[in-house]
């Protein structure tokens, strides 16, 4: 029974490894500035993790093989040195991996959420809501109009409640249900959420963030890669959550200047 | 410490009644909390079972469940809200009902009293009540399913405003989420009251050489639990109850101002659902431990039984249990890395959830250390402890991911922290709770449960298990959302051949689970007879007949003279000397 147990505990174990190292099912293209950051240290830790699982795996298998009662009157043998490798090994190690981690983590973290926005970036303003994104450009004079909610009106489009009639700023805004957005200009987003809680996902740009009712939450990034991408709500917002997504799509400048033009004629 | 000279403080009952179902003996309470939970894991699991079938084949209806719920799967097929009240009630029924029902309540109460050498707890009465609640509790959520809309939606985590505006926010936040925060208000009165029994139980019942040190494993680790869910729960119900008031008196403690819902502005303003989260997580992320530091207290004194070894360093292992205790309500935050909190509290909250991984390891390597050398009895609960070490590494080895708030970034919100916590908390807990089951059957029933149905029973979980949750990181990796009831967006549909295995591979575990519940069922109508003490083990609760009769000693309470952990001496008696043999029974 002993070596049953290893052999299938080995089985998983190497079978599960291999199938992360095969990269069948993996992370798909990053397309941001601060992605590549992000990938190298999750493939560190997947390197420690993963050698700290094999090992851990194996040292369960090999000892359940070899440790089995034979009913040979053999004695029982403590680990050498007891306790102390063990607490040694896990202090150590696990905490110089940790120390390690935190060091450059906390450095790819504060470089996406804590760091300023470029003063250049784009502006756009995101509504959520169930179970859509709209996403407002500022138009020509480069200021948002302010947000009344008691005017949001779904049947006129009014998604974020403007007020065009009193609000000289908010005439020339721009609402679209896509992200647009040139391709290495940085981007800032400010996140707000009309009735509950949503997300903003994009694997490929590496970034996620909750929409906070009753609060505006900024969001910087910028794309290096033009192309179309899913945006999609990752934070459980009701029914239609599965369904409820945009499309990021990332052009060049000319292009982009040229469909802003369009919009802004639009409207 | 203290002599429990006094009288059993309430008599051997009369009647059917007071024996059986209003009963003040804490080992029927025991085995009442393990049959609550029994049911609930069933519902559960069919819960997950319908779930994951949608999952699979999202347009196949599944025959007879129009009849369960008309409107949530017309014509058998799952609608997307259906699938959310499903997602729900299955999060909320497995962690309250089951994971922290079973090991903690159910075992604790059964077991924590003949450990310490009492004859019952502390305070009876409100052990029998704390039962009662927490089975009032269990008939307040499920009646969901038939009131009103049917279940909430919004999870187990219950995020406002979605759970705190009412109807407004979907079928199911009218009466539903309001008998969900009453079930949860009511399940915390339940555990509080438990957990204040348990503590004074340990503290002023034990025998007469019961030190601290000389306590079994098991009842340190229910003992320290008592302690984390004081805490929690205490956290837990008043928020449940702000949430109620919210719901149903016009406050605005999680509601902030200016939201439109269902066209309609909502009358509130000035709350925070930022205030809702801290206080679900506050509770949220000991809960954890809650769920699963029995699991380790039952397989740090189960292993060395069946390894016949004593356990590798018994104080170490209590050290890191109170660790893990106090850096549990330190972490809560690291849920939170994107909620829109100070993105500087990330790396507060970051740091302790990588350091709590370090007595997390020494405890692992410890369980390991204690098989080097062994002579192995591969019994049925010997091996769902080796299981238990194998799924408790792949479980908190993906935490090792999830701590660090940049990686979060990615990861967050995707399978693969489903396949994380079910592996660490949910296959873990039940591999513990399994072991126990196997272990003390023979105690609790005076009959033994079949080894032959016991092992196959293992091995098709075991394998089952990798093959349903280690699938869920690479769809996590692959950025697959959670909590989505149909994979509609282009980049989710390459994932659903993965999704089918995974589905497949559930029902065929789930099914094996059968095998079990046919085990024990066949075991307490008609099972072979126990001996008292039929694995060797050095325990009090071994000292006594099996079953232990009313006041559990049969009236003269043990003496301790040894600690717990006496495997692979050479004494008279085999290779282990009793916690209560005579002094003179400890080898040279």
């Amino acid at each position: 029974m002993g070596k049953l147990f290893a052999v299938v505990v080995t089985i998983i174990a190497l079978v599960s490894t291999a199938i992360f190292a095969s990269h069948v099912w993996w992370l798909p293209v990053d397309v941001s500035a601060h992605g590549p950051a992000i990938d190298r240290q999750l493939m560190e830790t997947m390197v420690t993790s993963g050698v700290l699982f094999v090992v851990s795996q194996l040292a369960l298998a090999v000892f359940a093989w070899r440790y089995a009662d034979r009913k040979d009157g053999r004695r029982v043998k403590i680990f050498p040195g007891g306790a102390v490798p063990m607490v040694v090994f896990a202090t150590v190690l696990v905490g110089a991996e940790v120390l390690a981690l935190t060091f450059v983590g906390s450095k790819v973290w504060a470089g996406i959420y804590q760091t300023p926005p470029d003063p250049n970036s784009l502006q756009v303003d995101v509504q959520s809501e169930q179970f859509a994104f709209y996403f407002r450009y500022p138009g020509a004079d480069r200021t948002f109009g302010p947000v009344h909610p008691e005017r949001i009106d779904e049947g006129s489009g009014n998604f974020f409640g403007l007020d065009p009639a009193n609000d000289t700023t908010a005439r020339d805004d721009i609402v679209v249900p896509s992200l647009v957005i040139p391709v290495n200009r940085p981007v800032s987003l400010t996140l707000r959420a009309k009735d509950v809680g949503h997300a903003f996902y994009v694997p490929e740009l590496r970034i996620q963030q909750d929409f906070v009712p009753g609060l505006t939450v900024p969001l910087h990034f910028t794309a290096t890669q033009t192309g179309k991408f899913e945006i999609v709500c990752t934070q459980l917002c009701g029914l239609g959550h599965y369904n409820m997504r945009a499309y990021l799509e990332v052009m060049s400048q000319e292009q982009f200047d040229q469909w802003l033009r369009e919009r802004a004629a639009e409207q | 410490m203290t002599e429990t000279t006094a009288q059993h403080h309430h008599a051997p009952p009369r009647g059917f009644l007071r024996t059986h179902v209003f009963s003040l003996d804490h080992k029927v309470i025991g085995k009442q909390y393990l049959d609550l939970a029994l049911v609930a894991v069933c519902t559960g699991m069919l819960l997950s079972w319908l779930m994951r079938f949608h999952l699979a084949w999202p347009e196949t209806p599944i025959p007879g469940l129009d009849k369960v719920s008309p409107n949530g799967a017309a014509g058998g097929v799952i609608t997307p809200e259906y699938y959310l009240a499903l997602m729900t009630m299955h999060g909320t029924i497995m962690v309250f009902f089951v994971l922290t029902t079973a090991p903690f309540a159910g075992f604790g109460n059964y077991f924590l009293p003949i450990q310490v050498g009492a004859e019952d707890m502390a305070f009876p009465r409100i052990n029998m009540t704390s039962f009662w609640v927490t089975l009032l509790a269990f008939l307040v959520l499920v009646s969901a399913f038939v009131v009103g809309d049917g279940p909430p939606l919004s999870g187990w985590t219950a995020y406002a405003p979605l759970s705190a505006v009412g109807k407004d926010a979907g079928p199911g936040q009218g009466v539903g989420q309001t008998l969900w925060a009453v079930s949860i208000t009511l399940f915390c009165v339940a555990q509080l009251l438990g957990a204040l029994n348990f503590i004074t139980t340990t503290l002023d019942l034990r025998t007469k050489g019961m030190s601290l040190a000389r306590m079994p494993y098991a009842t340190w680790a229910w003992f320290i639990t008592s302690v984390i869910g004081l805490i929690a729960f205490a956290v837990l119900m008043p928020a449940c109850i702000l949430l109620i008031l919210d719901r149903m008196a016009g406050t605005s403690f999680f509601i902030p101002g200016g939201l439109v819902i269902s066209d309609r502005l909502q009358p509130h303003s000035g709350g925070s659902p930022l205030l809702w989260q801290h206080l679900f997580w506050f509770f949220g992320h000991p809960e954890v431990y809650i769920a699963i530091l029995p699991g380790f207290g039952i397989i740090s004194q189960i292993l060395p039984v069946f390894a016949r070894k004593p356990l590798l360093g018994p104080r170490v292992l209590i050290s890191c249990l109170i660790a893990i205790a106090f850096l549990s309500y330190t972490v809560w935050g690291h849920h939170m890395f994107l909620s829109g909190m100070n993105p500087f509290s990330a790396t507060l909250f970051s740091v302790p959830t990588l350091v709590i991984t370090i007595p997390a390891t020494i405890v692992t390597l410890l369980w390991i250390g204690t098989i080097y050398g062994a002579k192995l009895r591969f019994t049925t609960p010997a091996l769902f402890c080796l299981g238990f070490v194998s799924v408790f590494v792949s479980g908190g080895i993906s935490g090792f991911f999830l701590a660090q708030p940049s990686i979060d970034t990615y990861l967050h919100g995707t399978y693969f922290v489903v396949g994380h916590f079910h592996f660490v908390m949910g296959v873990a807990a039940m591999f513990g709770i399994f072991a126990g089951t196997y272990f003390w059957a023979p105690k609790m029933f005076g009959r033994m449960m079949n080894e032959t149905l016991g092992k196959w029973h293992f091995w098709l979980t075991f394998i089952g298990v990798y093959c349903v949750f280690m699938p869920m990181h690479y769809l996590g990796l692959a950025g697959n959302v959670r909590r989505y009831s149909a994979f509609t967006d282009d980049y989710l549909k390459p994932m659903i051949p993965l999704h089918r295995f995974i589905t497949i591979a559930a029902l065929f575990t789930g099914a094996a689970q059968l095998i079990f519940l046919f085990n024990l069922v066949r075991t307490r109508l008609r099972g072979p007879k126990a001996p008292d003490n039929p694995w060797e083990a050095t325990t009090l609760e071994w000292s006594t007949t099996s079953p232990p009769p009313f006041d559990n000693f049969g009236g003269r309470p043990p003496v301790v003279h040894h600690g717990p952990n006496e495997y692979g001496a050479t004494g008279a008696a085999g290779d282990y000397v009793m916690q209560a043999s005579p002094p003179s029974a400890r080898p040279a």
